[in-house]
This record gives structure tokens, C-alpha cells and sequence, in this order.
């Protein structure tokens, strides 16, 4: 710490947060938006191509109906994603691929992963366990609300369930 | 046929999530939680189910699918038990991508060692 990024110019002490906002806008840099959402369509996409391959599997070998090979699927995409980040790969894909693998459900899994892996060391019942759904904790709060708004909807205009 | 809609839907809809982190510029966990929502609403209108006829993976692989599964225990039993199905519904079909995402973690967590 020999302050050698401390520039000694007064003005940045003095400068008030509005102008240093204006000051750092400008030096951001562009988000480069199409070239993030090509790269988000080509993983996700392949993503989404493998769980059709592997639906397919199921439905042909174990001769299950598409709603039944949907769960195995799932499964299946979270032991691959599981296994990826385990090795380090997922966050080299995602660090490339941005919504492109945070979106397909093998991204739900990578984050609850790679936060049980990095919590280890605090220990199992404080670490994994309390950090394990640090991030996607939100994916399911959010979810199981709306789920539960839509389904007292449904109960109160006596709409059938299905 | 199907694993070229697969490909495309399922792409689409990442686009979505990348465009709502770069120009609507929500974190990710924002992002992430607004899909979820979007596909359980989607559920509950009836459209997300035709989209997985049509779509089959790219459309029950992005996490709106989430969304559109705990809507789909929810009111399954609903119909079948009436009100409390609402609540004891919810996490009847998405079981498996929670549970195993939660089995699979704890023993990624207990046998490896962190990398990258």
C-alpha cells in the first residue's frame, strides 16, 4: 500500500458524487450489447439442444412420455453442470457466454455449486449449508410467491386447476 | 424439427435474460428471478405449456420453466384437493431439479477441492 494510485490532485477530494457519476459514465466502457446477446443465443441455445438430445434418449430408451423424461433431463443437465463447475469449467463458459448459461436451469445449479464450494471452508452446517442458496435463494422466494398469487387467483375466481 | 425450435427458442430466451442484464441492467440475480416470475405468470394465462409442445427443451431447460412448474403443481392440486393444494402443490413438480441440485452441490462441496 505505497498509495501509488492516490493522485494527489485535490479536486477529486472536493468533487461531489454527482460529478464523479458523470466523470465515471464516461469512462465506462460501452457494453458491447449485440456481440453479449449472440454469444447468450449460441450457448443457451446448445445448452437447450443438449436437454433436447438427452429427453430424447430417455423417451426412446426407458419409452417415456415427454412430460415424464422432462424431470430425468433436468437431473441429468445438474450432475453435467455440477461436474463443470466442480472442475472450474462453468465459470470459464459463463464468463464468455453471460445469460447464455446463467438462464437454462444448469446455471440454477452452477450457482448453488460454485457457493456451497466456496463456503466450504467456514464448514458444512455454517458454510455449504447456510451459503448453499445465497444466490439462487431469490430464483425460489420469487417463484414459490408468485406461484402461490396465481394459484389463490385461480381458487378464487373457482377456476378448475388443471 | 424439434431440436432446431429447441435451439432457437431456447436461445431466444437467454437473449432476453442478456438484454435484461445489459440494457435494463439488472444483476443477475434480478434478472434471474424476473424470468422465473415472467414464467410462472406465463403459466398461469395457459401460454407456457403450448410453447413447451412446440419448443420441448428450449423452452423446459431455461429457468422460466421454474416458474412455469411450481405454477403447474400448484394448480394441479388445486384441483385435486381443493384450496390447501395451493400450498401443498407447489414443489410437487420441480422436486427433482431442487433436490438434485441440492445432493449434487453437497457432495461437489464435500469431495472437491475449489478451483478456477
Amino acid at each position: 500500500m505505497s498509495g501509488s494510485n492516490q493522485k494527489p490532485k485535490s479536486d477529486i477530494t472536493t468533487m461531489s458524487s454527482a460529478e464523479y457519476q458523470a466523470i465515471a459514465k464516461k469512462h465506462e466502457p460501452p457494453r458491447a450489447i449485440f456481440k453479449n446477446c449472440f454469444r447468450a443465443f449460441l450457448v443457451g441455445g446448445l445448452i437447450c439442444l443438449i436437454g433436447q438430445c438427452i429427453q430424447k434418449f430417455f423417451m426412446s430408451v426407458f419409452h417415456m412420455s415427454t412430460t415424464e423424461a422432462s424431470n430425468p433431463t433436468v437431473a441429468v443437465l445438474i450432475i453435467l453442470s455440477v461436474i463443470l463447475t466442480s472442475f472450474g469449467v462453468y465459470d470459464k463458459i459463463a464468463q464468455w457466454a453471460g445469460a447464455g448459461s446463467a438462464v437454462p436451469v444448469t446455471g440454477f445449479a452452477n450457482s448453488m455449486c460454485s457457493a456451497a464450494l466456496e463456503h466450504r471452508a467456514e464448514g458444512l452446517v455454517l458454510g455449504v449449508g447456510a451459503s448453499m442458496f445465497k444466490l439462487a435463494g431469490s430464483v425460489i422466494v420469487f417463484g414459490t410467491v408468485a406461484a402461490f398469487i396465481i394459484g389463490i387467483i385461480y381458487a378464487i375466481f373457482g377456476i378448475e386447476g388443471r | 424439427m424439434q431440436f432446431l425450435w429447441a435451439f432457437i427458442i431456447g436461445g431466444l430466451i437467454c437473449v432476453i435474460g442478456q438484454i435484461l442484464m445489459d440494457v435494463v441492467k439488472l444483476t443477475p440475480a434480478h434478472t434471474m428471478s424476473t424470468l422465473v416470475v415472467s414464467g410462472a405468470v406465463a403459466d398461469g394465462f395457459g401460454l407456457y405449456e403450448p410453447l413447451v409442445k412446440f419448443a420441448g427443451a428450449g423452452a423446459s431447460v431455461p429457468i422460466t420453466s421454474f416458474g412455469n412448474s411450481l405454477v403447474h403443481g400448484a394448480l394441479t392440486e388445486l384441483g385435486r384437493d381443493g384450496w390447501i393444494g395451493v400450498v401443498t402443490g407447489i414443489f410437487e413438480v420441480t422436486s427433482a431439479g431442487i433436490s438434485s441440485a441440492i445432493i449434487f452441490s453437497f457432495l461437489a462441496a464435500l469431495f472437491v477441492r475449489p478451483k478456477g
